[in-house]
């Protein structure tokens, strides 16, 4: 039982290329087409692949009913940021690669008739990274969804805030979670999907402020990653640490859903809690 | 003030320094009349100083905001903050010493203190976490700041941290989500909130207390998204590229008054608050409590409309079409890695 709470690791996301592969939670050898077509599961042990932004929508959207806000912002660039290369370069490399021109995609839809804002960061866009855009597409979900009084889901999937965009990142922290506190004025209900990984200013603002906050399995969640954590400390870190299952123990999530029962579940909550 | 530690970059007015020193010894056990030759030497030693302080490199500004002589926390509340009452705890788990909250007065006024801390001796530092706060310290934040809210007392944050603490504790009892429950009730606590950040303002761990209405920075003090050695440590991959990562992360206040993060540079005295921690606390109180009568002023709706604002307009976006990719990179943000220090 013990092998099953690691928490995913972060290298392996996405399903790789070829016919057959190997299923990184059970090792099993297992026909690529079966997990694309079954959103990113494993046949056998139901591990979670990673899954796009686009994906995550085709998953919790009824069919159609997605309609995509702000689908063409993205970064000014506005520190003219460079490492060991620039800012701009990484980018284009990155929208080459997804077809995305930043980590969020946003929009509104229905999910089992029930229309909502929604709200899906990408993981393969820079680590799925908060900078400008993602906290401009998420705070406009958020006021979407105050202005039109309808339920919000988010799903997060990040590695915090974009270094490249510097304190303007850390910023989209404090702009989302106050978009997020009028959205709780008004009476909205958030449901909040946390999905591997959710780590750092992504965590530490909107991801942890849903009214209800579900996990998908073995997801890696945390404010510090735990490589940084470990190199700090020096000690081994516990079996488990990090994962959606410890933070369900230790009481930050209300529940773990696997992802194909995803749909249904924020549904009845919706039924729950909706006007 | 005498000083113990210098940096790389004091040690020649450290030279300067013992000159006069020596001079002065002269002058008093030999009763000659050295006065005009120190008059000189103090004279130069300024200009030095102002020369260098004038054109610091973003990472040696970090150092100087990290300068193990420089003023914390607790050395504001005794210089400045009356019938200090500390309050202790977050009513859940601890009391956590990297956090500090309390009754006060400024310039007459009852405020609420809110302010992270570092300590100074080994001894402190330890009990402080070296200032960087668990989960429990911004539970008691927030609970001061319910309390300043409850009883209509401003805010008064005082920053000064390299960030959150990193450790299994501090993810157990929910760093993230004790950061984020800070933010969004700081958006909308109904009281005027002043900031200043003193030292350090490192990531989450610094907004955990850093969302208000007026918010000042020292001269030399940084606020960035991860401090530069965590981010040459993952965009080069080698935390000794930290001197350029603190250039390229425009971490300076020029930098963030410029972005729209802060309102004001606080200055300091010349060679830094570290050279004269009275007369950067008498400045740095004028300066609060400016900020709170402005705020004060103003009927409370228009407070958290603005501080709204404020955050909102943060973020620049385009949907101007991208340019056709081109061949050769062309940044022009290109040299901003090459001429750091």
């Amino acid at each position: 039982m013990a092998k099953t709470t690691q928490p995913i690791s972060t290298a392996d996301k996405r399903v790789p290329e070829g016919l057959w592969m190997r299923c990184p939670g059970c090792e099993n050898l297992i026909y690529r087409k079966q997990v694309e077509e079954g959103f990113g599961l494993c046949p056998d042990c139901k591990y979670h692949f990673r899954l796009s932004a686009r994906q995550r929508i085709k998953l919790l959207a009824d069919e159609g009913s997605f309609e995509e806000h702000l689908a063409d912002i993205r970064t000014t660039d506005p520190l003219e940021f460079f490492d060991r290369k620039p800012y701009a370069d990484r980018l284009a490399a990155e929208q080459a690669k997804t077809g995305e021109l930043d980590a969020a995609v946003v929009g509104r839809a229905f999910i089992k008739g029930r229309p909502i804002m929604l709200a899906c960061l990408n993981p393969d866009f820079i680590m799925g990274s908060m900078g400008s855009v993602v906290g401009e597409k998420v705070t406009h979900t958020i006021e979407k969804a105050t202005e039109l009084n309808l339920p919000l889901v988010i799903v997060s999937t990040s590695g915090g805030a974009r270094m490249q965009e510097g304190i303007l990142s850390l910023m989209q922290m404090a702009k989302t979670s106050a978009a997020l506190a009028r959205y709780d004025d008004a009476g909205g209900l958030y449901i909040s999907v946390l999905v591997n990984p959710c780590t750092a200013g992504v965590a530490a603002s909107f991801a942890f402020l849903g009214d209800i906050t579900i996990a998908e399995p073995k997801a890696l969640i945390g404010f510090t990653g735990p490589r940084v954590i470990f190199q700090t400390i020096k000690r081994e870190l516990p079996e488990g640490f990090q994962t959606s299952e410890f933070l369900l123990e230790h009481g930050f999530v209300d529940m773990i859903v696997d992802r194909t029962n995803l749909r249904s579940e924020i549904a009845a909550i919706i039924d729950y809690c909706g006007k | 003030m005498a000083q113990t530690v210098c940096l790389e970059f004091e040690k020649p007015f450290a030279a300067l320094e013992e000159q006069i020193r020596q001079l002065e010894k002269v002058q008093s056990d030999r009763h000659v009349d050295m006065s005009a030759e120190i008059r000189d030497i103090r004279r130069n030693l300024v200009d030095m100083i102002r020369k260098k302080y004038s054109s610091l490199t973003p990472w040696e500004l970090v150092q100087v905001a990290r300068h193990p002589a420089r003023p914390l926390t607790r050395d504001y509340i005794d210089a400045f903050v009356s019938e200090f009452r500390e309050l202790h705890g977050d009513r859940y788990f601890s009391d956590d010493k990297a956090i500090i909250t309390g009754f006060g007065r400024l310039g007459g006024e009852k405020v609420m203190i809110v302010a992270t801390h570092k300590g100074r001796d080994t001894e402190e530092k330890v009990a402080c976490h070296f200032g960087l706060p668990h989960p429990e310290g911004y539970r008691k934040a927030l609970r001061a700041m319910r309390l300043a809210e409850k009883y209509h007392l401003p805010v008064v944050s005082l920053i000064d941290t390299a960030g959150a603490f990193p450790g299994i504790g501090a993810e157990e009892r929910g760093q993230a989500q004790a950061i984020a429950v800070n933010l969004m009730e700081m958006s909308r606590l109904r009281t005027p909130i002043v900031c200043a950040l003193i030292g350090e303002g490192g990531s989450g761990g610094a907004l955990g207390i850093g969302v208000g209405d007026r918010i000042g920075i020292l001269q030399y003090a940084y606020y960035s998204v991860i401090t530069p050695e965590g981010c040459a440590a993952i965009l080069w991959r080698d935390a000794k590229m930290a001197p350029q990562a603190a250039q390229a992360l425009h971490l300076t206040p020029k930098d963030l008054i410029q972005l729209g993060i802060v309102d004001e540079i606080i200055p300091e005295p010349v060679g830094g608050a570290h050279r004269d921690p009275r007369e950067m606390a008498t400045v740095l109180e004028r300066r609060l409590t400016s900020y709170l009568r402005q705020v004060r002023s103003q009927p409370i709706d228009t407070l958290l409309e603005n501080r709204y604002e404020r955050l909102r307009k943060l973020g620049p976006v385009t949907s101007e079409p991208l340019a056709a990719p081109s061949g050769a990179p062309t940044a022009p943000g290109a040299a901003a890695g090459d001429n750091a220090s």
